[in-house]
């Protein structure tokens, strides 16, 4: 069964915490990509760049318009995702509460399942 | 790799990796050996021909590689004594049989994951290469890879894991029936040379009703994937939108597979003990004999759904007990009898669309079109996802048009 973990960033969060917090974050990061490489779960994962970098495109009668920052404006956006492949959703979770935002006061990660392509039969 | 000597190396694979760990245990390293001996028929038999005793040839090549292998641990751990003791020994060159089995059984060993067990079963007695298993599943090589060498290790820590009693087949069986679903649920737009793994499932299912020919389900199983496959070409569109049973062109159903599978169901269920998968076979001869949705047996079909609650019980078993039961009997009873496990699947996507179903049948359109609605946002399948909102669309729009 195939989730994305979504890590949901609050700038006003992150900039609280101290150098040490912030250090302890990222070094946690990478004890997890570790783990769930070595496991052979991991199909990808991705950081994002601020929303003050993105653009959004609208077609309007065929015509692409491009307006410079975020989808919405609000205090948390998509910060990055971890796209895992796992035997069930409570594996998700016990990976999910690995991740070190999780952990961190006022964050939460967001665990997901994907769509697949696939029909049952009906 | 032409068809003819895939075939043929992925038929001899098990053979040979069951010599193999037989003579030298280590299963994790017989396995790489014999993967690089595939890979390296699979390069040469094309070009230079299919050797006299390609099963021999193939021994002899992954009987070097491992050779090769103990020799390069040992020099890593200086353990040069333990080399000695690995030298093949000059074991009858035949297949056995029973080690085709044992690897079975230690690829679905109780220690590792589904996925693990899938992926391992798929390898090293499919004969499939990491590339084809991690193309199957969707995923990319490098964790196919990882989750086979995790897999091994785990084994090899574990060792067999007990004796290879009948929990251990049942295991086997399951491990066998996920790959079936697997392959028999993938979109018909999966990419041409893309392994089947239906046919994989099949192909692997069969091996094992050779080897243990006494054992009920696993003829249950076998059966079951053949009458299930017979209706894969009328179940989707060409522009892959799934056909529900009711609306399938019965005449494009594989007869000759249907014949084999109804045969098998009658004449194990005639002989052997009584099990889960017999019962679902059972179920799938009814459909399969039957002209129309509306000349099924029904009755027998609920009957059978309420012998399969009581061998394998689960709120999944009465929900489609409750599918039956309402065709035989009218939706209130099938309704009433949804109800009971409301409790326990009331939050999944099947409980909502068969509840819808059995609201249509009873002419509560209301309410049909909202448990419609209900399960397309449940399900995780996108086919589903359509199929569930042109129902609901099929009912009219109703007050709740547009808000989801």
């Amino acid at each position: 069964m195939k989730f994305l973990l979504i890590m949901h960033m609050n700038p006003a969060v992150w900039d609280g915490l101290t150098e040490a917090e912030r250090k302890a974050v990222m070094a946690g990061h990478e004890g997890f990509i570790t783990e769930v490489t070595e496991s052979g779960e991991l199909l990808g994962t991705q950081a994002l760049g601020d929303p003050s970098t993105s653009a959004v495109v609208r077609v309007r009668d065929g015509v692409p318009v491009v307006t410079d920052g975020p989808y919405a404006e609000v205090k948390e956006y998509l910060g990055g995702f971890y796209h895992i492949d796992v035997d069930s959703r409570e594996r998700a979770l016990e990976l999910a509460a690995k991740i070190p935002d999780a952990a961190v006061d006022g964050l939460g990660v967001e665990v997901r399942p994907v769509m697949f392509a696939a029909g049952p039969d009906l | 790799m032409s068809r003819a000597v895939g075939d043929l190396v992925r038929e001899l694979a098990p053979r040979v990796l069951g010599l193999l760990v037989r003579r030298h245990g280590r299963f994790d390293m017989c396995e790489d050996a014999v993967q690089e001996a595939l890979l390296a028929a699979g390069a040469q038999w094309p070009r230079d021909g299919v050797p006299d005793n390609p099963w021999g040839w193939l021994v002899a090549v992954a009987s070097h590689k491992v050779v090769d292998a103990f020799r390069a641990e040992a020099a890593r751990t200086r353990r040069e004594a333990a080399v000695a003791a690995m030298e093949p020994v000059e074991a009858p060159l035949v297949p056995d049989a029973d080690d085709t089995l044992s690897l079975l059984l230690l690829c679905c060993h109780p220690e590792l994951t589904e996925p693990s067990q899938v992926a391992l079963t798929l390898r090293a007695v499919g004969g499939l290469t990491t590339a084809q298993i991690a193309r199957a599943f969707l995923v990319p090589e490098a964790t196919m890879g990882q989750r086979i060498t995790r897999a091994k290790a785990k084994i090899r820590q574990a060792g067999f894991g007990g004796a290879g009693g009948p929990e251990r087949v049942r295991a086997v069986l399951h491990v066998l029936y996920l790959i079936f679903n697997e392959g028999h649920t993938a979109s018909s737009g999966t990419a041409l040379h893309n392994v089947e793994l239906s046919a994989e499932a099949i192909r692997v299912t069969r091996l094992a009703h050779h080897l243990l020919p006494a054992d009920g389900e696993v003829a249950g199983l076998m059966a079951l994937m053949l009458l299930t496959d017979a209706r894969r070409r009328a179940r989707t569109r060409p522009d892959g939108s799934l056909v529900p049973l009711a609306e399938q062109d019965r005449s494009s159903w594989d007869r000759e597979q249907i014949a084999e599978g109804t045969l098998l169901i009658e004449r194990t269920m005639a002989t052997a003990a009584l099990g889960p998968f017999q019962v679902q076979a059972a179920i799938a001869a009814l459909h399969a004999e039957a002209p129309s949705t509306a000349a099924t047996d029904w009755a027998q079909i609920a009957v059978l759904y309420g012998i399969l609650e009581r061998l394998a019980p689960g709120p999944v078993v009465t929900l489609n007990r409750a599918v039956a039961v309402a065709e035989a009997s009218g939706p209130a009873a099938g309704l009433r009898l949804l109800a009971s496990v409301a409790a326990e699947l009331g939050g999944h996507h099947r409980f909502a669309a068969v509840r819808g179903h059995l609201l249509e049948m009873a002419g509560d359109t209301e309410s049909a079109r909202e448990a419609y609605r209900t399960a397309a946002r449940l399900t995780l399948s996108l086919p589903e996802r359509l199929h569930l909102e042109s129902r609901a669309a099929r009912l009219g729009l109703g007050d709740g048009a547009g808000a989801g």
